[in-house]
């Protein structure tokens, strides 16, 4: 049994101390807490319509914040959104796990959307990679927001059997229907399909707040194995939200629905090569 | 096209209240008309914050009908908010009797935009915001006054059709009476929008919401019902109208030009 504090918080624009400050307060109640594990939004140390500010804000292990973070990773886990300057001049959309005090994981986002009001490509360098990692609570998985709505992100993370799948969002409210809207009724229905098919325990952490008129949903939960959805933040307000999981419902999820030992990827392999 | 009313309430009442505070202000002004755009704005408005914090004002000019006023007044009383009334004819008169051969459209810009100015310096006295009032409709349009009634510091309300503002105004309580009075700018005796437009709102926004939102084509839209000649009215009316929605185009000299490659938010330095 272990539990995770989502953090579901209002970055501000550009002003990663400002918001690097809010991440170790939010650090400090999970710590005391007894959380074992901290989960933060897609870009939570910077804000989301960077655009050129992008360059100014990125940082990478040798940044004071990111050894201030590794500091805390050795009394919780820390997963967080931040711009990673790979050093040869390649600015990322990424995610890093911090456990013990060591780097355990950095993903960086692999599908960047630059349609409609998106223009991620614009600045951003491509990941190319989707690596489920061991940590001390199991096999974690980390998808950055437009990676997890990407069928090939999913079927490679399936087929590496994550315990805990971890969905980072700035997801903005946009189409809004007679009955909510079109960005909370895909990503409702995407993370309740990717819970069940890859049978694992589900992380939505998505942020709040309003930047340039667009504002972002927050609605961040958690879905078990059997896709049900076992807790919710409201919308639009920062909040956090401490869950408990054991392994116990991914062994009963996976005995009832045995997809990644029925699965055949040898036929994916055939249509691959074609 | 229908909207989750308590959805979108929440969005805009939050919107306003977040970019507010976010450059250190507390308070909104905003200019209303007795109509039920502004009075829409307003009531949003008064959600977000102290509605002691929100000045509105009525701004006539002497032909402006008095109901118009009248109904602003109302509409302030009902939410509670601040309100004033600034006669804008002298300041207006003063200008047009330099020229005995100034046009109604001359004559009627000239009037928004001094509102413009009234409300914008009404925003340096309170250190407030300035609250648009311009709908998605007449945005698209081009249906309003180029740094007039056009302009303001947010807008909450410029993503919704008039007839999506038409629902939301009955959700916020908006008295009836502005909810079903015919829309007018104002801008002279008799004027309405439908019969400038030469359409009905309910028409265009249907149309607009297919071609605009839905991306539909013009085959498309001929299957669904619209005649060529809305069609076409409609289509050309956004496309010459482009000009109005952006902001002035600055020729590139220089390897970081603003607006096109030097790219900041506004939310930049907040």
């Amino acid at each position: 049994m272990y539990k995770i504090m989502l953090c579901q918080m209002y970055p501000t624009l550009g002003e990663i101390y400002r918001n690097a400050d809010k991440h170790y307060t939010a650090i400090e109640r999970a710590i005391s807490a007894g959380c074992n594990i901290i989960l933060f939004p897609e870009l939570s140390l910077t804000g989301y319509c960077l655009r050129d500010l992008t360059s100014s804000v990125a940082i990478n292990e040798k940044h004071e914040i990111f050894s201030k973070l590794l500091d805390y990773s050795k009394y919780i886990t820390i997963i967080f959104g931040f711009i990673y300057d790979s050093s040869d001049y390649l600015l990322y959309n990424a995610a890093g796990c911090l456990e013990d005090g060591v780097v355990k994981h950095i993903h960086k986002k692999v599908y960047l959307p630059d349609y409609t009001m998106f223009e991620e490509a614009r600045y951003y360098a491509r990941g190319d990679s989707f690596e489920i990692f061991h940590t001390k609570y199991g096999k974690i998985g980390i998808l950055i927001c437009e990676d997890a709505l990407h069928l090939s992100s999913l079927y490679i993370t399936a087929r590496q059997v994550p315990e805990i799948l971890c969905v980072l969002s700035n997801s903005p409210a946009r189409g809004t229907f007679q009955k909510g809207f079109y960005s909370m009724d895909t990503w409702e229905s995407f993370c309740k399909v990717i819970s069940i098919t890859i049978t694992t325990n589900l992380l939505f952490v998505n942020r709040v707040g309003v930047e340039e008129g667009i504002t972002f949903w927050g609605g961040s939960c958690l879905y078990s194995p059997f896709g049900d959805k076992l807790g919710t933040l409201p919308l639009l307000e920062e909040g956090e939200m401490i869950v408990e999981l054991n392994d116990d419902i991914i062994k009963r999820g996976r005995l009832t629905s045995p997809f990644y030992r029925d699965d055949r990827p040898d036929i994916m392999k055939k249509y691959l090569v074609k | 096209m229908k909207l989750d009313l308590k959805l979108t309430r929440d969005i805009l009442v939050n919107f306003i209240k977040l970019e507010t505070e976010k450059i250190g202000l507390e308070s909104i002004v905003i200019g209303l008309s007795g109509g039920i755009d502004s009075a829409v704005s307003a009531a949003l408005a008064s959600l977000a914050m102290d509605n002691k914090k929100v000045y509105a004002y009525g701004l006539p000019y002497k032909t402006s009908s008095i109901e118009s006023i009248e109904d602003a007044k109302m509409v302030a009383d009902s939410l509670g908010i601040n309100f004033e009334v600034i006669d804008i004819t002298s300041f207006v008169d003063k200008y047009c009797e330099l020229d005995s051969g100034i046009s109604r459209l001359r004559k009627g810009n000239i009037m928004a935009r001094m509102r413009m100015t009234v409300i914008f310096d009404k925003s340096s006295l309170k250190n407030a915001l300035v609250l648009g009032t311009s709908n998605k409709t007449e945005l698209l349009l081009g249906y309003g006054t180029w740094y007039g009634d056009m302009a303001s510091s947010i807008n909450p309300i410029g993503d919704l059709y008039k007839t999506q503002l038409w629902e939301l105004a009955g959700f916020l309580g908006i008295p009836e009476k502005i909810i079903k009075k015919e829309p007018t700018a104002d801008l002279w005796v008799g004027q309405t929008d439908e019969q400038e437009l030469g359409y009905s709102y309910t028409e265009i926004d249907k149309l607009l919401f297919a071609m605009v939102d839905e991306r539909r084509d013009e085959k498309e839209l001929l299957g669904m019902g619209f005649t060529e000649d809305i069609i076409k009215k409609i289509a050309n009316r956004i496309k010459k109208t482009q000009f109005k929605r952006q902001l002035p185009i600055i020729a590139k000299i220089s390897l970081r030009t603003i607006d096109k490659d030097f790219r900041y938010c506004r939310d930049w330095g907040y």
